[in-house]
């Protein structure tokens, strides 16, 4: 995609459709030869994974919906007789319904690997950026699919998070009616966001041709942080890294199919199986496990337009990051002190997730979990802004090997590679 | 060039100008049927009136009937719940307005402002918060402090008129206009 290139067409059909159209060409250098890091450890295998959970998502998506009727009338019943009468349709709604999640567990892993290992820093900040992007794009597509099979979680989840955008000053709650086509949640809504989640995987693979364009230009970051700085601290992208991430494919896969056969509706909410009452609201309403953390940042503040901004904020602060780490070291690795702070974050991510999934009124070992969840967002934006860029300024960061290769191979790295 | 009136730009400077700005308004042109269509239809917006038989509502029970797609709630006040909802100081209240359609906007919160008859209460159901709908508060089940109703969702509490009174919820839930055909019968809207 970048860089010169090493392709090189031999016979007369590959010369003839290179000046034409470089289609082959991109593909070597993307894919075949592209030089990677050798010290690329387990955390660099969620790229690829996530490609293959968006193409799943993609497949059985256009599959269900042959048979899904986005009607509020049908849509509850539609949703039953895919699992029961469609041939496997029970099999393609689990692997669709599982692999949201199975989504959301790779894309959380890669990116506290970019947080890890400073991925975000120049001049890598655009594919950061861009995979903010590919984030919220992939939250919205999470929710709007959530809301289609027209079950209690369904309705009210739609409910209250379209209902945020009420808090908004002066227009909010214009802006609300505009988003459902009615005065509730109710069969435009519903019209509307199946339109939406069928469009949104599509302009995803495109933000995320953007993320692999980009981030063949600097190339990939690696554990040590440190630069590329001479063809010995590289491999060929195939077929050491194609090997690699299909090995771990298979694991990841062997994981998805556990939840899928054997235990497919663990992550989900029984009551998504009562067909949605607009009168009747479920005592505790909670949404997918994935967005369960912003849920509780938005519990945890006692205002309304206050909560929305703070939840807002958490996931909008995420594109300032590469500007917040001051530090001149990218990998965490040589951050004693950044690491423990980058640990406890992820336990406060973990914590503010729990707090989530309780009830509005429960406590943990007598304390309130609306406190905890409190404490735990402070430290989520205190993270950010101000331990990030103190922890830079004011740390010594250890000593970083003086290459890739080095620090893999012993001294002996100076010979050229086997 | 031909047409050079100096340092006040050409008559290409205009055309350019011009031809831009009628782009833009082409555009603005165009993409407003495209946002306007997500507004609520024309068969959203013909709204009707409800009618409401409320003869079978004991004394202290909530019935919630369908209106305009939202939830009503109608509850019969005992004597009990109509004396605590005036027992409190409208000015103490987070929200002090009574947000009664059939009365003027800065109308405060009194009981008297948000009930025709203090022993029936006509409420659309909708937390302000985030939309949920409340749960009612019994002596046999109560929900919430103030003896009115609780949403489960975020913990916003209401008194027995209907009035916030803790929680992340803004304002009181909306009375809608509504008027008594007889003594067992609303018409609502």
């Amino acid at each position: 995609m970048s860089g010169p290139s090493t392709y090189n067409p031999k016979s007369g059909i590959e010369k003839w459709i290179d000046s034409r159209l470089p289609l082959p060409r991109l593909m070597h250098d993307t894919i075949s030869t592209f030089p990677t890091p050798r010290n690329l450890n387990i955390w660099y295998i969620f790229g690829g994974i996530l490609t293959f959970c968006l193409a799943v998502q993609i497949v059985t998506g256009i599959v269900l919906a042959m048979h899904y009727v986005a009607s509020t009338n049908l849509a509850f019943n539609s949703v039953e007789a895919i699992m029961r009468d469609v041939n496997y349709g029970w099999l393609i709604r689990y692997v669709h319904a599982n692999g949201a999640s199975m989504f959301f567990l790779a894309v959380y892993i890669h990116m506290f690997r970019g947080l890890y290992y400073g991925s975000y820093k120049a001049p890598r900040e655009l594919i950061w950026i861009i995979g903010v992007l590919i984030y919220l794009l992939m939250t919205a597509t999470a929710f709007f699919g959530y809301v289609l099979p027209w079950g209690q979680m369904s309705f009210w989840g739609a409910t209250v998070i379209t209902n945020m955008f009420s808090a908004v000053p002066v227009v909010g709650q214009a802006i609300a009616t505009w988003l459902w086509g009615d005065f509730a949640v109710g069969e435009a809504t519903l019209n509307r966001f199946f339109s939406l989640h069928y469009l949104l995987p599509f302009i995803i693979a495109g933000v995320v041709g953007l993320h692999i364009w980009a981030l063949h230009v600097p190339g990939n970051n690696n554990p040590l942080g440190i630069d590329v700085k001479s063809p010995q601290d590289t491999l060929p992208f195939h077929p050491y890294y194609t090997v690699k991430d299909a090995f771990y494919l298979v694991c990841f896969v062997t994981l998805f199919a556990g939840f899928v056969f054997y235990a497919p509706n663990f992550l989900g909410h029984p009551d998504n199986y009562q067909p949605a009452n607009p009168l009747v609201t479920p005592p505790e309403i909670v949404p997918e496990w994935y967005l369960l953390p912003f849920y509780a940042m938005l519990r945890a503040v006692p205002d309304k337009l206050l909560g929305v901004i703070v939840m807002v904020g958490a996931i909008i602060t995420l594109v300032f990051i590469p500007w917040l780490d001051t530090s001149r070291v990218r990998s965490c690795r040589f951050r004693p002190l950044m690491k423990q702070f980058f640990w406890a974050f992820a336990i406060v991510c973990v914590i503010l997730g729990y707090c989530g999934a309780q009830s509005v009124e429960a406590t943990a070992f007598g304390i309130p979990l609306v406190w905890v969840a409190r404490i735990a967002t402070l430290y989520y934006f205190a993270y950010f802004w101000l331990i990030m860029p103190i922890a830079g300024l004011i740390e010594t960061p250890k000593k970083l090997p003086a290459s890739i290769a080095q620090s893999v191979l012993g001294d002996s790295a100076a010979k050229p590679a086997e | 060039m031909a047409g050079t009136t100096g340092d006040a730009g050409t008559r290409r400077d205009f055309l350019y100008v011009a031809s831009g700005a009628m782009g833009a308004v082409g555009v603005a042109a165009v993409a407003w049927p495209l946002i306007d269509q997500m507004n609520p239809s024309a068969a959203a917006l013909a709204l009707g009136t409800s009618e409401i038989d409320i003869a079978s509502i004991q004394p202290g029970q909530q019935v919630v009937f369908k209106h305009r797609g939202l939830p009503l709630f109608v509850r019969r006040r005992t004597p009990a719940e109509i004396a605590s909802a005036n027992a409190v100081d409208v000015n103490s209240l987070p929200d002090p307005l009574a947000r009664n359609a059939a009365l003027p906007d800065n109308t405060l919160a009194t009981d008297a402002s948000r009930a025709v008859k203090p022993e029936w209460l006509v409420l659309i159901g909708v937390c302000t918060h985030l939309g949920c709908t409340p749960a009612v508060s019994t002596p046999q089940q109560p929900q919430g402090e103030y003896g009115g109703w609780l949403c489960n969702c975020h913990g916003s509490a209401y008194d027995t008129s209907g009035r916030i009174r803790k929680g992340p919820a803004p304002s009181n839930l909306p009375v809608p206009a509504y008027t008594f055909m007889s003594d067992t019968r609303i018409k609502v809207g």
